[in-house]
């Protein structure tokens, strides 16, 4: 039953797989059927490759006949975010500048999903370049949240998390430079994990923000995320930042879903003030359960996150505006002839390339972050952003003293109305006024559902954070939450979603 | 754009009289590491274009950079031998602007925190004076692509139609080695630019860190000058001559600039801060790219890498693979030549110490070595404008081929005058010592009945001349031995004929 597969976690699809009960065609094959179904209405997808999906599912069919040992995982369909280079595959990072572009290469964990015998279902949207909280900056169209249609599925990675929410993929590859993995999960009801800075390759991630970046699992359970962190995590020698260990033990964490005697720190300024009620509401229902299952918690503070926003709104524009200089119409992507004039310079035709080809999002960061480079600004800047930075890692470090992990709503608010913010760039990036810290401090978090607001009846997100390198502490917790969750909702939350079947875009947003 | 228009100069002694030079030199060295900086690409010289390259040369999205080892290791040395503090830990960084060659449109490189600093290089002159030169820095980068401009007349990029680009050089490591301003040069400016940049690639040779060869560009120099008048004390405006390409050019760059600096000043003009380019053929710079200090890199520390921080114990087990400085090296040659200080310093500056060193190793005398290398061969050398040991590689002759020759007159068959005339065939491509020799019948006549035949006809024809040697004036066997040596056709051994001669008229 297609519709039954697609509603299967990854750990039990690997399952059935591995048992021989399904054959990898199938399982990717439902997947298909489900993206011609219900895509048009929520556009996870910028591109989707059946073709090659279906020769990876073949080729894991094929090995399994003939005996061979498997990964665990082989067979298991995934969505890349379309930040991920992919050889022979577009790669465009949602914007117009690399429309066309077909990498030569593949990034470093897309190489690890197709060892792993994974077959890659296609490239997801996203805001471009990854700046976004909404995936409004998309240069190909937003994507929709599967839970309302006339809402944002966050971002930047708005088509990875939507593609899992709405049953397309059972897992999907997301990055996250600010909360792009965790705040969309947060309001698409799934599981977003962005592992420790440096714990998965960075090799072949497109750059916004290099200091910042890292990729990680969007899922629909934790132990998923467990499942697709083990897959790709762990060092490589192409990136020099990559953390040269051992992969903490994430699946043996989520299964045990233990966190008795565990200290849960809730940050006293990421509660209250600013935050949705409804969103309030379930985040302390979420840390009672987490008492019942013999939790302590203590109240944390860490001062120095009211400074975080700015400061991250100079370390990134600042890195992406080096990082997007690449881009000028010389030898891939797009090239803009400019208007009027008869043998333009090279100089021209980059100027117009790059005018045509970026959004307007892009074009702030670039000039932002420009200045904020530029000599005479630097100290002022760049520089100060970085003691701050400092000061917001010694925070989390004399948090984690006296907690194990830390909590907090992973965004103030539910999923806005597509449109609400993307006048209103300072309302947009508030958005990411609780996932920021971490990735200013390398650190690794986690959102996993926390249950529907009341006002709304959209999904809230519940933030797990941990020192760096200790990202099994995430899934222990994650998966206790979970566990006591799922049973008070009677099931998954993702259950009570509408069916999108029929639907389309359109018709949700006259509704 | 190029402005090829001459310009005024001063003579160089008035504008010395006028004004002291201050001196910046920045030297750009390829490493001849096997990969480049940042990825695993060959660094080879000369492959077809773009077949040296992958995502992380071409700066392709998404790819990243890893720094090669070696070449730290190689920036280590060169610190070391520079009399440099080695940064305990140091970063690269993004050097921001648009290049068509440089496929990130930022270059990776050391801004403020470079891998050495504050050394200093003695530097000996041709007179023997030592002069020393303050480094300010050594520090790692990227070199960029090579473009290629296509359909115009002179290739620049002036009148092309299209550019290509080849990245094969694109990521091949550089280190760059910057000194101090060098002041109280005075005349000496010229010389001690070349002396100084003559001796650093001595030495990063010694090293084997580079081929630093200035022709194919894998060592290159950027002269920075500016004039001070006569008692004052704030540098002046400078300008920037780049990418200089020999060590004579060196010198004749920094003479010129002295001078057309000189002129602008004495004219009451004002020096604009710029890069020139410096024209080989013509021997001026001309003005480039106008440089201002608002010239903005926006750098900042490259997050996809992380620190260097070489250990101690690396710096020290770094240190002790450094070659014996060729200062010293010079010294303790000299001493087992038995050379005088000017037959040293000669052999010196026409690079020829490694040449004789391997001569004399092969087995011929100092003196013989010193003697075939330097004279002809140097000139010729020189009129090609390549080193010795490169023009005489070139010609198939080495080590052996002096050490043969030297064999056929130290065994009598050739006196030094025919060995002269072997050398030159030798040169010529005619083939071994021994090969010319047998060619051209060179040999000297060993019966002895013929030269004292010979020696009694020229004294019967010069009887005035046999006298005076008769009477004690033996000078005057000179005249009579180059008779002898005529009538010889020059196929006798003149110490022979003189002895025969002092035996006929009763003076031995
Ligand atoms: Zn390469």
């Amino acid at each position: 039953m297609t519709t039954d597969l697609t509603r299967s976690t990854a750990a039990d699809l690997a399952d059935l797989l591995a048992q021989g009960s399904v054959s990898a065609r199938e399982v990717t094959q439902a997947h298909l059927d489900r993206t011609a179904a219900v895509d048009g209405a929520v556009h996870s997808y910028l591109h989707v490759d059946a073709d090659g999906a279906l020769a990876q599912a073949d080729e894991v069919d094929r090995r399994r006949a003939a005996g061979e040992s498997l990964h665990a995982m082989a067979g298991v369909p995934i969505a890349v975010k379309d930040v991920m280079t992919t050889r022979g595959l577009p790669t465009t990072c949602g914007s117009k500048i690399l429309q066309g572009w077909v990498p030569p290469y593949d990034a470093t964990l897309v190489t690890r999903l197709r060892e792993a015998g994974m077959p890659i279902l296609g490239k997801t949207n996203m805001d471009e370049f990854a700046m976004g909280s909404s995936t409004e900056h998309s240069a190909y169209g937003p994507s929709h949240n599967p839970w309302d249609l006339s809402r944002i599925p966050g971002g930047s990675g708005g088509g990875s998390s939507s593609v899992v929410a709405s049953f397309q993929a059972p897992l999907a590859i997301g990055t996250d430079t600010g909360g792009s993995i965790r705040q969309p999960a947060a309001v698409t009801g799934t599981v977003g994990t962005k592992p420790t800075y440096g714990g998965v390759s960075r090799y072949g991630l497109v750059a916004l923000a290099s200091s910042l970046d890292q990729a990680g699992p969007c899922t629909r359970t934790v132990l998923d995320a467990a499942l697709l962190h083990e897959v790709i995590g762990g060092h490589d020698p192409l990136d020099s930042t990559s953390i040269d260990a051992p992969v903490p033990p994430v699946v043996e964490a989520a299964r045990r879903a233990d966190v008795a005697g565990m200290k849960i720190g809730i940050i006293r300024e990421l509660t209250g003030d600013g935050f949705q009620a409804g969103v309030q509401a379930r985040f302390d229902e979420a840390v009672q359960h987490l008492v019942d299952a013999g939790a302590e918690v203590v109240e944390v503070s860490c001062p120095s996150f009211s400074y975080a926003l700015a400061a991250y709104y100079l370390i990134l524009p600042s890195e992406a505006s080096s990082n997007l200089a690449k881009f000028d119409a010389m030898r891939y992507g797009l090239r803009v002839a400019p208007d009027g004039i008869d043998a333009p310079s090279a100089e021209q035709v980059m100027a117009a390339t790059r005018d045509a080809g970026f959004g307007d999002e892009v074009k702030r960061r670039i000039i932002l972050g420009t200045y904020a480079l530029s000599s005479g600004y630097y100290d002022a800047y760049y520089g100060s952003a970085q003691k701050v930075r400092r000061l917001i890692a010694d925070d989390f470090a004399a948090a984690f003293e006296t907690a194990d992990v830390l909590v907090s709503p992973t965004a103030p608010t539910t999923a806005f109305r597509l449109g609400d913010k993307l006048d209103d760039p300072m309302a947009m990036y508030l958005n990411d006024i609780a996932t920021i810290p971490a990735n200013l401090a390398g650190i690794p978090g986690m959102s996993v559902p926390s249950g529907l607001a009341t006002e709304d009846g959209l999904p809230a997100g519940f933030q797990i954070l941990a020192p760096a390198m200790q990202d099994q502490r995430l899934y222990s917790v994650g998966a206790a939450l979970e566990a006591k969750l799922t049973a008070a909702w009677g099931g998954p939350l993702l259950d009570r979603a509408p069916a999108l079947e029929a639907m389309t875009a359109g018709t949700m947003k006259e509704a | 754009m190029t402005q090829t228009h001459a310009e005024a100069t001063l003579p160089f002694d008035d504008a010395i009289d006028a004004f002291d030079p201050v001196m910046g030199l920045e030297v750009h060295v390829e490493l001849n590491t096997a990969t480049k900086m940042f990825c695993g690409c060959p660094t080879e010289f000369g492959a077809e274009p773009n077949t040296q390259t992958c995502p992380v040369c071409l700066g392709l999205p998404g790819a990243l950079p890893v720094v090669n080892a070696v070449a730290v290791e190689s920036a280590i040395r060169i610190g070391l031998v520079l009399n440099c503090e080695i940064a305990q830990w140091c970063r690269f960084a993004r050097k921001n602007y648009f290049y068509p060659d440089m496929p990130k449109n930022f270059q990776t490189s050391q801004y403020d925190e470079p891998i050495a600093f504050e050394g200093y290089l003695d530097v000996e002159l041709d007179d023997g004076t030592v002069y020393r030169v303050e480094i300010e820095r050594a520090h790692m980068e990227e070199d960029t692509g090579k473009s290629l401009h296509v359909g115009g007349s002179t290739g620049r990029i002036h009148g092309a139609t299209h550019s290509l680009v080849d990245y094969n050089r694109a990521g091949i490591p550089l280190i760059e080695i910057v000194t101090k301003p060098l002041t109280g040069a005075g005349e000496r400016a010229p010389e001690i630019a070349r002396a100084y940049v003559a001796t650093l690639r001595d030495l990063l040779k010694a090293l084997d860190v580079s081929d630093v060869r200035m022709e194919q560009g894998s060592m290159r120099c950027d002269v920075n000058l500016s004039l001070m008048p006569k008692g004052t004390e704030v540098f002046g405006t400078r300008s920037e001559t780049k990418n200089v390409n020999s060590l004579r050019s060196v010198e004749r760059a920094v003479r010129y600039e002295v001078g057309r600096h000189a002129a602008v000043l004495s004219s009451g003009g004002t020096i604009v801060q710029e890069t020139r380019h410096w024209h080989e053929d013509t021997g001026v710079t001309t003005s480039g790219r106008a440089k201002s200090d608002a010239d903005d890199y926006r750098y900042f520390p490259e997050p996809d890498l992380v620190p260097v921080a070489p250990s101690r114990e690396l710096v020290e087990s770094l240190r002790a693979t450094l070659p014996e400085p060729p200062a010293a090296r010079r010294k303790r040659l000299q001493g087992e030549w038995g050379f005088a200080d000017l037959e040293m310093r000669d052999v010196v500056n026409a690079g020829l110490v490694d040449l004789v060193e391997e001569t004399v190793a092969a087995g011929a005398s100092p003196a013989g070595a010193r003697k075939w290398w330097s004279g002809e061969v140097a000139r010729r050398a020189n009129a090609e404008g390549v080193d010795v040991p490169t023009y005489a590689a070139g010609l198939g002759v080495g080590a052996a081929s002096v050490v043969e020759l030297e064999g056929l007159v130290t065994s009598g068959r050739l006196n030094d005058s025919m060995a002269r005339q072997v050398w030159e065939g030798v040169l010529a491509g005619e083939g071994t010592p021994t090969q010319v020799a047998d060619a051209r019948g060179l040999e000297l006549v060993q019966d002895t009945g013929a030269l004292e035949a010979a020696v009694d006809a020229v004294i019967a024809a010069n009887p005035d001349v046999a006298d005076k040697i008769r009477d004690g004036k033996v000078a005057a066997a000179g005249a009579l031995i180059g008779q002898v040596m005529k009538a010889m056709k020059g196929q006798a051994d003149a110490g022979a004929a003189r002895a025969i001669i002092m035996e006929r008229l009763g003076q031995s």
